[in-house]
């Protein structure tokens, strides 16, 4: 499905190397919860990324420390060559223009009390040619141009969803962050926002970290993954590979857990046996 | 009571509608469940599959008005007095819901909670205290868990509570409404094993509802595909899910992983 | 329910269009003394009668309508100002601020509003303003609390992360999201304390510690009708009600408010 891999072809703005790099990361909540221990990774220029684990893993707080909401308490963050981890929000200007994220919650990732249109440019800060930017933006995620007027509770959550999509694009981001942003969809809703996703993530040429509790979809979608376990990545690596010969055991118990047609399929004419589904071959 | 149905059958659910208001909601749904079959009903959210549920259950939100007939064993359950209904209720049918935490009284003690339920029907109180700590063993709950309230548990673990609860009485059908969706991928394949040994063990049907057509395949043996408050394909698992005869299903299959 | 919202609306209605009008108009001159009308019941020229200075008793309702209603939109309005932006301050601000404002509010609850006003008035004189202040102040810390819970609330929800990520400030997120969605809970609060006010107001001019005279002011009807009680009932009775049909009509408006607010945002979420 996803055929190219991060190297992209003749970069000209771009430098070399990841293009966000993670050393040693842990962090701590008061009451000694340890969120993250030691994770270290580079996601690729252009790659589409990949980071599971279940709940409690810590792909959350990474997702905050990697958009600087949060610090970490120790290791480091750098982005395109500059660190990130210790700046002050007021230095973190170039981030937030090229840093953008999808959330999962279709509902309360939209202010209910804004207007679309507002809410798309809310990135933009004082820009001229806001409107004919939101009116592009929502062309470009298959919503009516006149669903800038409209309040979020109009809207589906396929839609809510493609209106977040539109507020991460705002700042011609060169890097997206999807935090689960298709747990809370449907199938076929799923499958359409993924769709979207992919699309616009080629077409824009941005670089993909996609958070997700569902082996399947970040299968589809991306080329490289990180799987994660209580604060740590307990393996990492192109994705065919990972998902084909995992090498950690909780990798392969994952693989195993995740419900899947062909396997359902193929390994049941008994449906009631207590097997788990097989992953697919 | 009237014994007009089919021997083979356990429930039979004819030309069943829910409106609210003016708006129909379930149009016109039928299907039946022979004892001990495991059935699949599938759907995107709105489709009307979790409204079927609770019909069945007599547990329609207020202003919501069911048609139709839902018979258990020949017996017709709409229209049925809330006290005919609560007997059946986790002595017949049994149900497991999508948010146990919100199924559950978070003042009780979960051993309690298990053994109410079996009083209600008729256990005495003694008896009760010992089978539920059995029964919660059997869904490999630590023996600690009947001492806890439910918020000391996590997800996995409430929702083998709910089934320890649903399952106590050995209902004859068995009503799951998306059980694993809000769990972890390792913990939902734990509670789908628990939720077939459960069925199987006991010779109950089951009804499962979920929008995910690979959990139906690997519990189910019959599918319901289910889409704008209306059945639109059902058959074997297995035929449904490799040649779809409906748009609809093909489009889902599409979508599945 | 719709009901309360109904009631209430039309019970505070009616109390602020009696305030209006007495601004222009009033069927005698609530302050005229006339020692021939003294303690009359009611009569075709005086609707409700007259008190023991022969004062129509319906012209004094009517402006004391004002002073109820100005002592509760300042003390509200001062209660509000202050409480709400304390409150988003102790959410969005650092912990200890937070913990400050939490603590210092609970001081203000432990402190008797009466004994504020008292205090008040013995320094700078017994007036409607001292009341005001004093009902105000008491009141902050309801605002304050509302304000901070509505904040956290709030920001628990991924748009202001989104905000953040956008490169938003606090200021921004404090005003353009936090302050709207807050604002029906603010609503409901100042309908309520509202009602709380005016039965303060009446309480300290009752005492003497309130509107002096010879404003007209309910709580003071009320305090000079008590030597009367047992001549005329009807004296402390139409200030009682007066109070009483206020004080149900903000309570009830508050209550209806928080039904349409609540469930509207609840299902929207």
């Amino acid at each position: 499905m996803t055929s190219t891999a991060d190297s992209a072809t003749g970069d000209v703005d771009a430098g070399e190397g990841p293009i966000v790099a993670v050393r040693d990361l842990e962090r701590t909540y008061r009451g000694g919860v340890h969120a993250l221990r030691g994770v270290s990774l580079d996601v690729p220029r252009r790659g589409k990324f990949g980071i599971v684990g279940e709940s409690g893993s810590g792909k959350s707080t990474l997702v905050r420390l990697l958009a600087a909401l949060d610090r970490p308490t120790t290791g480091t963050i750098t982005f395109d060559g500059t660190r990130v981890d210790d700046r002050r929000d007021r230095d973190l200007g170039f981030l937030r223009r090229r840093l953008q994220i999808v959330f999962q919650d279709p509902m309360g990732s939209l202010d209910p009390r804004m207007r679309v249109r507002d809410i798309i440019s809310e990135p933009l800060g004082r820009t001229r040619g806001r409107d004919e930017r939101v009116a592009e933006l929502l062309e470009a995620v298959d919503l009516p141009a006149d669903a800038g007027d409209k309040h979020p509770h109009r809207f589906s959550g396929g839609q809510r969803q493609r209106i977040s999509i539109a507020r991460a694009l705002a700042p011609r981001p060169d890097v997206l962050i999807a935090d689960e942003a298709v747990s809370a969809l449907d199938v076929l809703v799923r499958q359409q926002i993924l769709d979207l996703l992919t699309r616009l993530v080629d077409e824009y040429a941005l670089t993909l970290v996609f958070v997700s509790h569902d082996l399947g979809v970040v299968r589809k979608v991306c080329d490289e993954v990180a799987v994660m376990r209580r604060g740590e990545i307990v393996e990492q690596g192109p994705v065919d590979e990972v998902y084909d010969t995992p090498r950690h055991e909780y990798t392969r118990e994952l693989i195993a857990a995740a419900p899947t047609l062909h396997g359902a399929l193929s390994a049941s004419p008994t449906p009631a046996s207590t097997e788990p589904a097989q992953p697919e071959s | 009571m009237t014994e007009h149905a089919g021997a083979a059958e356990l429930l039979n659910v004819d030309g069943l509608s829910i409106a609210n208001g003016d708006v129909t909601l379930v149009d016109d749904v039928s299907f039946r469940i022979a004892p001990g079959e495991r059935v699949g009903l599938i759907g995107a959210s709105g489709s009307g599959k979790s409204l079927t549920a609770s019909a069945i259950m007599g547990l329609l939100p207020d202003g919501m008005s069911p048609s139709g007939s839902v018979t258990l064993r020949g017996r017709e359950l709409l229209g049925a007095s809330e006290r005919d209904l609560s007997r059946l209720r986790g002595k017949d049918l049994g149900m497991v819901f999508q948010e146990p935490m919100t199924a559950l009284n978070p003042a009780m003690r979960i051993g309690r909670q298990v053994a109410e339920t079996l009083t209600i029907h008729g256990t005495s109180r003694r008896r009760a205290a010992d089978r539920a700590r059995e029964l919660l063993d059997r869904v490999g709950l630590p023996e600690r868990t009947a001492g806890a309230y439910p918020h000391e548990l996590s997800g996995g673990q409430r929702q083998r509570v709910l089934l320890t609860i649903a399952l106590a009485n050995d209902p004859s059908l068995l009503i799951c409404d998306e059980p694993t969706t809000a769990l972890d991928v390792t913990v939902q394949a734990q509670v789908l094993d628990l939720i077939a040994e459960g069925v199987r063990d006991r010779g109950s049907a089951l009804l499962f509802i979920t929008h995910d057509l690979a959990v139906i395949a690997s519990v189910c043996e019959r599918v319901l595909v289910c889409r704008d408050g209306r059945i639109v394909e059902e058959g074997p698992v297995a035929d449904v899910l490799s040649a779809p005869a409906h748009d609809y299903t093909r489009r889902l299959l599409e979508a599945a992983l | 329910m719709r009901g309360n919202l109904v009631v209430g609306g039309t019970l505070v209605g009616l109390v602020v269009v009696t305030a209006l009008v007495s601004f222009v108009w009033t069927p005698l001159d609530p302050q005229a003394v006339d020692a021939s009308v003294r303690l009359l019941g009611p009569t075709s020229d005086h609707l409700l009668g007259t008190d023991k200075f022969g004062r129509d008793v319906f012209s004094q309702l009517m402006v004391g309508a004002q002073t109820t209603l100005y002592v509760g939109i300042v003390a509200v309005g001062l209660a509000a100002a202050v409480g709400v932006p304390l409150g988003v301050l102790a959410a969005m601000g650092p912990r200890w601020l937070g913990e400050l404002v939490m603590r210092t509010s609970d001081l203000v609850l432990a402190f008797p509003a009466l004994l504020l006003a008292i205090m008040l008035a013995a320094v700078y004189g017994a007036s409607t303003l001292t009341a005001m202040i004093a009902i105000g102040v008491a009141t902050v810390p309801a605002f304050a609390r509302v304000a901070r819970a509505g904040t956290m609330q709030v920001l628990s929800r991924e748009y202001t992360l989104a905000a953040r990520a956008g490169g938003r400030s606090r200021w921004w997120i404090a005003w353009r999201h936090v302050l709207p969605n807050i604002s029906g809970m603010v609503v409901v609060q100042s309908s309520v304390s509202f009602a709380m006010a005016v039965l303060a107001e009446a309480a300290l001019s009752f005492l003497g510690f309130g509107t002096a005279p010879p404003t007209p002011s309910w709580g003071r009807m009320l305090q000079e009708s008590q030597e009367l009680l047992a001549v005329d009932v009807r004296l402390a009775l139409v200030p009682g009600l007066a109070i009483a049909a206020v004080v149900l009509g903000f309570n009830l408006l508050g209550d209806g408010l928080r039904d349409r607010f609540d469930p509207r945002l609840e299902a929207r979420r």
